[in-house]
């Protein structure tokens, strides 16, 4: 099981101190957040992506390389890349660079964007956005396994003997969540990939969540990946902990009142009773992310959103140092305690690189000399048996 | 929101059938809870007298006006609503019954039925009501509520009931009321609404988790799905 947090960007006014911080100082502060997640023992950091004010994560790659560079074992990600409105080529050329730079320590998940007025900036239209994030993922998943690609669709220009530098580190790809909170078609997506899928249910019903899982889990098994129990799961959840249940009502309640993503609607303790947000004491965090479990069964990533809403960088640091003493240390033991033997790891570059390889060592591409394309011959990589040979005339 | 007998109304055709009375009334007591009372009263005894038996499960929008609300600016339906959704789910007819204050009916009563699923009251037989100070706002019903009640792709009956002040002590609202009521007790009756969720419940448009949380049938042979599984989104020329 991994624990993670992931953040969305948002840079929001303090309610308490009403100072709003600048970009600088909320980048300044992801920065110490992620490495913080690190230092508390958690797995993995994950970056949303967004391209309107008050958020800054525009360029998710950029960042997670420089946490990536300043971190030992943390896994990063993003929550999420949009599929939509970028150009796959740019995805699959962009996170391959982030994968050789941190080693293998990150993963990336897809998602569609919501936002409307997005779409028309970058020449899409968010009508069209579920089948140009089915065909743009399909797009993303041959550029990372086939060294030439040929390629036409709706979406973007086609390819003629196209490849996507550079390639996957040791020639494995990235691996690859897939977040839907109601979309049959994109589950169904990753379970024909094998992919993850990821149930951000925050602000939605459990039960629609669940049902969204096990159809995923059933058709991941029916494409021959693995039994259900062998899917690859990941949850989202929230939360303010304070030692004393009550501190933590009194220190959230500013910050919850005025959230945008609360709607200025729902009180705080209708929303912490009725959906995955917690808000207590870190047992009282360790029982409700149990529930999760209780839900979902055996699952295989667990990410917090802690740092939004205006929360000062002292409070989300003061946060996560007690989820890295009280909360996680007893979630893993009583997780592992409950895991069924038959239920998959979550997958890391490690655990991909060994499922390919076995003992043998990775595929290591070397280019040939630049010919000027790459349609002529099967590769231009030097261990492709198809290549074309070009003699020394001289 | 209460119930008036054990409720446990499937898909039948003889009964019982189970009426869900939506009232917007706000006072107690309420004109407009009263007028839909009139109305359900009726239907249960011209059932009566037809040797079936109705089940009354009422919902007074104004306990739930704080989860309308909610529901209306962020994701979350409270338990209060979660089951007035449930009962209009299980509904074999409604009777949705409105205050009219300015030319429009209430705004709890739009926000309720704002908030409610594409898919919960499909094909479902409703009689539309509303109470108003004036008779001046007598073609609310035909205008405003009948197309709300048209997008939620209900059946709604021909007679609309619309009571003013004046109409209380008339003779012909009691005629309007048995008229709607008889409308509503012959479509109940015909099995409409289960007629159409057996028989072409896949030609209108559905969200999974819809209707409820019931509707969760997935087309795994639509064009998405192909293109979800590496196909092709349109056949390309050349």
């Amino acid at each position: 099981m991994q624990f993670g947090v992931f953040s969305v960007s948002d840079i929001t006014r303090d309610p308490v101190s009403g100072e709003t911080p600048s970009e600088a100082e909320r980048i300044d502060a992801i920065i110490k957040i992620a490495q913080k997640t690190e230092e508390v023992g958690m797995d993995v950091f994950a970056i949303g992506e967004h391209h309107n004010p008050p958020f800054f994560s525009s360029s998710p790659t950029t960042l997670l390389s420089a946490i990536a560079a300043t971190t030992k074992k943390l896994i990063v990600s993003t929550a999420t890349t949009l599929i939509t409105t970028n150009d796959p080529v740019r995805l699959a050329e962009e996170y391959a660079m982030l994968q050789h730079v941190a080693k293998g320590r990150m993963d990336l998940m897809v998602g569609r964007g919501n936002t409307g007025p997005v779409y028309p900036w970058f020449g899409a239209d968010i009508r069209k956005s579920l089948p140009m994030a089915l065909e743009n993922y399909n797009l993303l998943h041959r550029l990372w396994r086939e060294d030439v690609v040929d390629w036409e669709g709706s979406f973007r220009s086609a390819l003629q003997g196209f490849t996507s530098t550079p390639r996957p580190l040791d020639d494995v790809p990235p691996f690859v969540w897939h977040g839907s909170i109601r979309t049959p078609e994109i589950a169904e997506q990753a379970a024909f990939y094998g992919n993850g899928f990821f149930a951000n249910h925050i602000f939605w019903p459990t039960e629609h969540s669940k049902r969204m899982i096990e159809f995923y889990r059933e058709r991941f098994e029916h494409y021959g990946h693995g039994t259900k129990k062998q899917a690859i799961v990941g949850v989202g959840g929230q939360a303010y902990i304070a030692k004393k249940s009550q501190d933590a009502y009194k220190e959230f309640r500013p910050y919850f009142d005025v959230a945008p993503v609360y709607g200025h609607g729902p009180s705080l303790e209708d929303f912490s009773s009725q959906t995955p947000l917690t808000v207590g004491s870190p047992q009282e965090m360790i029982e409700k992310t149990l529930t999760f479990h209780d839900t979902f069964g055996d699952y295989q990533r667990q990410m917090f959103l802690m740092d939004h809403a205006g929360l000062p960088l002292k409070t989300v640091l003061n946060q996560l140092d007690l989820l890295g003493e009280e909360v996680i240390p007893a979630l893993r033991k009583e997780l592992a305690a409950r895991k069924d033997p038959e239920s998959a790891d979550a997958p890391t570059h490690e655990s991909l690189l060994k499922a390919k390889y076995g003992d043998k060592p990775a595929r290591q591409p070397r280019p040939n000399a630049n010919r000027g394309d790459n349609v002529t011959g099967g590769s231009p990589y030097q261990d492709s048996e198809g290549s074309a040979n070009y003699p020394d005339l001289v | 929101m209460n119930t008036q007998a054990a409720m446990n109304a499937g898909p039948h055709e003889s009964g019982p059938y189970h009426l869900v009375v939506v009232s917007g009334g706000t006072s107690d007591p309420s004109s407009t809870r009263m007028l839909a009372d009139r109305i359900s009263e009726k239907v249960a005894r011209l059932a009566e007298s037809r040797e079936e038996k109705v089940l009354i499960s009422t919902i007074d929008l104004r306990q739930l006006t704080t989860e309308i609300s909610n529901a209306l600016v962020s994701q979350l339906m409270g338990p209060k609503l979660t089951r007035a959704i449930e009962l209009l789910g299980s509904a074999d007819g409604v009777i949705a019954s409105a205050p009219v204050y300015k030319a429009a009916p209430s705004g709890l009563f739009s926000s309720f039925f704002h908030v409610l699923d594409n898919d919960l009251l499909i094909g479902k037989p409703v009689v539309l009501a509303a109470t108003a100070g004036t008779s001046r706002h007598a073609l609310v019903v035909d205008g405003e509520m009948r197309s709300l009640f048209a997008c939620l792709r209900t059946l709604t009956v021909p007679t609309s009931v619309f009571a003013a002040s004046e109409d209380w002590n008339s003779k012909s609202l009691g005629t309007r009321i048995e008229r709607a009521a008889m409308e509503l007790l012959l479509l109940m009756e015909s099995g409409f609404s289960h007629k159409i969720k057996e028989e072409s419940w896949q030609n209108y448009q559905h969200e999974f988790g819809s209707a409820g949380g019931t509707e969760l049938g997935i087309d795994l042979g639509s064009e998405l799905m192909r293109l979800a599984t590496g196909g092709r989104s349109q056949p390309q020329h050349g």
